[in-house]
């Protein structure tokens, strides 16, 4: 029997099965799978991460100290939610509250840091083409999003970012409990003179943000709806996310000194990264 | 009428906990006034479900805490609500300070000072929980508006001696306080006091 023969009963036979299985992949690039590509000025060769999280998706990967992570809103209702673990020792972590605190400030965006709970710098924001992202909402829980849309489920129409948090977590052996308040880009809040939030959306099409590991770290990224998002559809649509080789912030960048709570976390990182033989 | 439990003066930097069984009502008296109050809750019985700033403040029109205010966990789940509350707002963006934050915030020199992630650790671990378990927090009598630009801050207070808050247990809650040591900022007037805790029997909500 020839191996036409043998496509043509299908899926009926393991070798029909086989067959159809193998074709998928070359149906899928002939359809216009593709992965995301670097900015200019970045070699294939240095990039470590591409892939298109679909909205409702969810990513997360380790990445060593110096690489830098693109996040691209592609058709301008993504919201990326970023949680990032000290991957040494991942009980240290994202701290939103230090984070605003620390810098006086709760809208996020170019030149910014994500500290973590032990006063070093996670990651820095280097480039931000948006400006439109939270720090003081978070994510969505199951129970709010079966609320609002019916389903909050990973598997439904309607994820919500914390159960997607849990699953990209759980991959790094962490539970429920580390999955803590976490930064959002791409969808916007303003805060009011009575404390009330505002929500204003997305910059649009194209927005991106590149954030910069300054230690090795587990990063988790949910693309889901902000939740307060007004709308009572569920809206998400793609997030981009390329990351290349490239350097921590160093003693003559402009950022590690632009501000004093900066540069003190910036030689906490770096104290502890050369007492660790890491730096 | 609700029945007396416990009243528990709270040293000047000093740490607290209980166990609030559902229905239970914890007054935090603000005793000599403008002392920042932090304070975390748990699921008595399942305790990876700790306060969320972030799933608290989802569910209401404004980033301060007042009478009405449900904090929950963060899975959304109601922990305890604000019954009663003499000062008018609280906050529960800025978290604990650190001797690490410190160093950050105030400079290296400040690293061997005392704070409050330093008592919710050593609170925590008498419950078997640890560094994991440690969540940013609300910050009872602490003032930390807003500006339009962003800018956020602790700054003088709001509070006064005597002024408390209330609050009820929707079901049975770790509660851990750390009666904040901070003196570098004004959330204690720089000058640490007191605080009381007073437990009641109550009437589930």
């Amino acid at each position: 029997m020839s191996t036409d023969s043998m496509v043509s009963t299908g899926t009926a036979t393991t070798a029909g099965a086989r067959a159809h299985a193998r074709a998928q992949e070359a149906q899928a690039l002939s359809e216009g799978f593709a992965r995301p590509a670097p900015p200019p000025g970045v070699t294939p060769d240095d990039v470590v991460w591409a892939e298109r999280i679909a909205g409702g998706g969810y990513s997360h990967r380790r990445i060593t100290r110096g690489t830098c992570v693109r996040l691209v809103d592609v058709a301008g209702d993504a919201c990326a939610h970023v949680l990032a673990y000290n991957a040494l020792a991942p009980w240290e972590r994202l701290n939103v509250a230090d984070t605003v605190k620390v810098q006086w400030q709760v809208y996020a965006g170019a030149g910014r840091l994500l500290l973590s709970d032990q006063g070093r710098v996670l990651a820095s924001v280097v480039e931000d083409t948006s400006g439109h992202h939270d720090t003081i909402y978070g994510t969505s829980t199951q129970a709010r999003n079966e609320r609002r849309y019916g389903d909050g489920s990973p598997e439904g129409p309607s994820p919500a970012g914390r159960e997607l948090l849990v699953l990209g977590a759980a991959k790094h052996g962490l539970g429920r409990r580390d999955v803590v308040p976490s930064v959002s880009y791409f969808q916007g809040v303003r805060i009011d003179d009575e404390g009330r939030p505002h929500p204003t959306g997305s910059a649009g099409a194209g927005g991106s943000v590149v954030l910069r590991a300054e230690m090795p770290l587990i990063l988790l990224v949910a693309d889901v709806p902000h939740p307060l998002d007004p709308r009572d559809e569920y809206v998400a649509t793609p997030l981009d996310v390329v990351a290349w080789r490239d350097r921590p912030t160093g003693p003559d960048d402009p950022l590690w000194d632009a501000t004093p709570e900066g540069r003190r976390a910036f030689e906490n990182t770096r104290d502890y990264l050369r007492s660790g033989g890491l730096a | 009428m609700s029945t007396f439990v416990s009243r528990t003066t709270v040293a000047p930097r000093a740490p607290w906990s209980a166990v609030l069984e559902r229905g239970q009502l914890l007054t935090i008296v603000d005793l000599d006034g403008n002392q920042a109050v932090d304070f975390l809750a748990y699921d008595a019985h399942e305790t990876s479900r700790a306060y969320s700033a972030q799933a608290t403040l989802q569910e209401q029109d404004s980033v301060f805490l007042t009478t009405g205010s449900v904090l929950r966990d963060n899975e959304g789940t109601p922990l305890l609500s604000v019954v009663e509350d003499e000062v008018g707002r609280h906050d529960t963006l800025g978290g604990a300070c650190s001797k690490e934050s410190n160093t950050l915030r105030y400079g290296h020199h400040t690293y061997g000072q005392h704070a409050c992630a330093e008592n919710f650790l050593r609170e925590l671990s008498r419950y078997g929980m640890g560094k994991r378990d440690h969540v940013p927090n609300v910050n009872w009598f602490m003032n930390v508006p807003v500006d339009p630009d962003g800018a956020l801050g602790i700054v003088d207070g709001i509070s006064a001696p005597g002024l408390s808050v209330s609050l009820r247990a929707e079901k049975d809650t770790l509660v851990l306080v750390s009666n904040c040591p901070q003196i570098n900022n004004p959330c204690n007037g720089f000058d640490p006091s007191r605080a009381e805790m007073v437990v009641r029997a109550g009437v589930p909500a």
